[in-house]
């Protein structure tokens, strides 16, 4: 822990304070359909794009057919990416001659692209085409993330509309989304990115002659310009098998700086935006404040278990699968966000965290990523623990729970829980299928408590779409390509349908005006209150998975046990 | 029937706006911009393409530098790591035996395998350490090598962001020219 390290950390949270409130104000325009400083450029390109997808902007559609043109774009470019897949070795752009990818890893892939999880069962630079690359998977990269802001914009809107049947368009909300938010931003971060040594062409790969006179075969391909949206629209899903640790995917500490920085910037901007359209900014610092809150005490708790020596190795640097570039420090900041953010990048190989750094990068997936969490859902996630939240208070002063003028009823309250409960379902239910299936178990890198946390970490990650791996455990299996496919689609799906069933919900009713009576959820005392909500769900439902995973591996370590 | 054609318009459009027009401006600006970082980093001895600065790539001689460990040994296609926990007694063994191979007092980064398999760089620590065995190895005196070891340490990039590092291929080369 030395002053560098300290000095990063403070220019990593000031630039994200800094950049929330613009960004999330410049978000809050395009997404209400207002004129920015980008639009004498992409103003006739979005009219373009509506002519060819052939759909009126303007007209208004409710939560049913919102969720129903949502769920046709995504299964159909789930269907194209799939096809894609596993014709590969049919398609050009594939200089490397790979063939096209057997049925569970295309299934896996496929639904790990589109519902914004990127869970890796395969290395890119061995397993795929740049046309794969870039035409699927990058093509998934975007709308994944464009979904995720459409799907929070109709929740908001379902808050800020009065007694109504309609939450916007969602084709608009989609083109919107790409056209303003996540094109822009990633043409600015992928050529920074080339500045510094990610590869950028289609070229073959090539061949060198080591000092030492061995063959090095270089791979390359177009990787900055999918590496950009990986990051902006909380993906994670790498160019190069070993991610963001590799060096032609992040090259060099400023690369990284910028890339951890681009995991957040959007969640955390959000936020802002969510304050803007609500009317009142401080709704939305309110939320940033207790996610930030979360994402400290993550942080702080990884930071000081790393910092500690391995009593079994006597290493007071934990190095192993790590990057000398980035150091313990960047390492670890770097794990903390990409969990809390449903990222799933890693710039160091999370299995060979200290237990209690591993035992944090579960438990921010474990809380269902709403610190921060993805483009979109972290939000709608976020709005889902702040309904809990004022239902309890009102249960505890007696009165009917409201939020941002709006009743919350039994209803609500029931499809909210459905949302918190069906991620850590499929967590704890998949993990102990894994536990009991031979062939499962055959997949582990690990013996002892961090064998079990392997499966854990891997059924966390997919339900809750983060992407991310304790990648020892072999995952290239007919049991986990299926297992945590499906864990991925419902983890996507069984939250977003109730998200948007409750926003045709509370679109429907009247607002009430704040009176002297409304629990505030404005303020010091509802970010402590909704922390409480959090913690308490998300440590009761999973503690003891926990206690047997990361807490049992760190006693143990303690005593110098080895496995 | 009207959704599922919108949404097979919608695709087609935004693939060309997203997956075609976006990474062939990216590509173009790049080869334009910065065709040296935007191709790998290429690393030549005259004609001879010898590596990238940002791979590693494998030395085993007492004459030159040595990188981090690779859990992969070095390959590239796919590159990977021990991905090998705290309580591991596979990984305890791999860091005991590297101990034993190198003198005692190893920096860290040197017994441990890199996150990607390939990390070019190795800490300023570890480049010391070895400083007296090139030394021995090449007939130079030790001092000659450090002062290479010092000219060919990167400061933290902007001064504050990142690790002191040392590149080991392009320390080698270095070597080489002495």
């Amino acid at each position: 822990m030395n002053p560098t390290d300290w000095l990063q950390l403070a220019a990593f949270l000031a630039a994200l304070i800094v950049l929330t409130p613009p960004l999330g104000a410049f978000m809050a325009r395009v997404l209400q359909g207002e004129r920015t400083f980008l639009h004498p450029v992409l103003a006739p390109l979005e009219r373009l794009t509506y002519r060819l997808i052939g759909i009126d902007p303007t007209r208004e559609m409710t939560w049913v057919g919102y969720t129903a043109a949502l769920l046709t774009f995504n299964l159909l470019g789930f269907g194209v990416l799939l096809a894609i897949l596993l014709a590969q070795g049919a398609l050009p752009l594939n200089p490397q001659g790979l063939p096209g990818l057997k049925l569970p890893l295309a299934f896996n892939t496929a639904v790990s692209f589109m519902t914004n999880t990127n869970w890796q069962a395969y290395s890119g630079e061995a397993a795929l085409s740049y046309f794969s690359q870039t035409i699927g998977l990058n093509f998934q990269n975007f709308v994944s993330a464009a979904t995720g802001l459409a799907a929070l914009v109709a929740v908001i809107r379902g808050f800020t509309r009065r007694s109504t049947a309609t939450l916007g368009n969602f084709w608009a909300d989609l083109v919107r989304s790409t056209l303003y938010i996540l094109l822009p931003l990633s043409l600015v971060l992928a050529l920074v990115l080339v500045s510094q040594g990610v590869v950028q062409n289609f070229s073959g790969y090539v061949t060198a002659k080591t000092l030492e006179g061995a063959e090095q075969v270089l791979p390359q391909g177009p990787a900055a310009s999918q590496i950009a949206i990986k990051q902006l629209g909380t993906n994670g899903g790498g160019f190069f098998g070993v991610n963001s640790a590799h060096p032609f995917e992040n090259p060099t500490p400023l690369s990284n700086f910028l890339q951890l920085l681009a995991i957040l910037l959007i969640p955390a901007a959000l936020t802002a935006t969510f304050g803007v359209m609500v009317g009142d900014r401080r709704q939305g610092w309110v939320l940033f404040a207790a996610m930030l809150t979360l994402l400290l005490a993550g942080f702080g708790a990884s930071w000081w278990a790393e910092a500690q020596t391995n009593p079994l190795t006597q290493l007071a640097a934990n190095m192993e699968g790590k990057e000398q570039r980035f150091g313990v420090m960047n390492s670890v900041l770097w794990s903390t966000a990409t969990t809390a953010a449903s990222n799933g990048s890693v710039n160091a190989m999370h299995d060979s965290l200290s237990p209690l750094a591993g035992g944090v990068a579960l438990f921010n997936m474990m809380l269902g990523e709403i610190i921060f969490g993805g483009v979109g859902c972290g939000l709608y996630g976020m709005l889902m623990y702040v309904l809990l939240t004022v239902f309890i208070a009102g249960l505890m002063v007696g009165r009917t729970p409201e939020y941002l003028g709006k009743k919350i009823e039994a209803r609500e309250m029931r499809l909210a829980i459905l949302v918190l409960l069906v991620p850590s379902a499929l967590t704890l239910l998949g993990a102990a299928a894994a536990c009991l299936t031979p062939t499962a178990l055959a997949s582990l890198a690990n013996n002892g408590p961090h064998g079990f946390s392997e499966i854990l970490y891997a059924f966390a990650s997919a339900a809750n779409n983060n992407g991310s791996a304790f990648a020892g455990l072999t995952v290239d299996t007919p049991f986990y390509n299926y297992a945590l496919g499906v864990a991925m689609f419902l983890g996507r799906f069984v939250c977003l349908i109730p998200v948007l069933t409750i926003a045709g919900s509370v679109a429907a009713k009247k607002t009430a005006p704040f009176s002297a009576g409304t629990f505030p959820t404005t303020g010091a005392i509802f970010v402590a209150l909704l922390l409480g909500v959090i913690l308490v769900v998300g440590a009761l439902t999973h503690l003891p998975a926990l206690a047997l995973g990361p807490i049992a591996e760190h006693l143990l370590m303690l005593q110098g046990r080895s496995f | 029937m009207k959704t599922l054609l919108a949404s097979l318009r919608a695709i087609l459009v935004l693939t060309a706006l997203t997956s075609i027009a976006y990474p062939l401006v990216i590509t173009a600006v790049a080869q334009l911009a910065f065709p040296a970082s935007a191709n790998g980093s290429l690393v030549k001895n005259g004609d001879q393409l010898v590596g990238s600065s940002l791979l590693a790539q494998k030395f085993t001689t007492p004459q030159s530098f040595w990188p981090r460990p690779s859990a992969a040994g070095y390959g590239t296609v796919p590159s990977g790591a021990s991905n090998q926990g705290y309580t591991s007694r596979k990984n305890l063994d791999a860091i005991n035996e590297r101990r034993t191979a190198l003198v005692a007092g190893a920096p860290a980064d040197l017994l441990t395998a890199s996150g990607s398999g390939l990390d070019p760089d190795i800490s300023p620590a570890a480049a010391r350490f070895q400083a007296p065995r090139v030394a021995q190895a090449r007939d130079l005196p030790v001092a000659t090598i450090l002062k290479l070891i010092e000219a060919n340490t990167q400061p933290p990039q902007l001064g504050f962001l990142g690790e002191r590092r040392v590149n080991v291929l392009m320390l080698n080369r270095a070597l080489d020219r002495l």
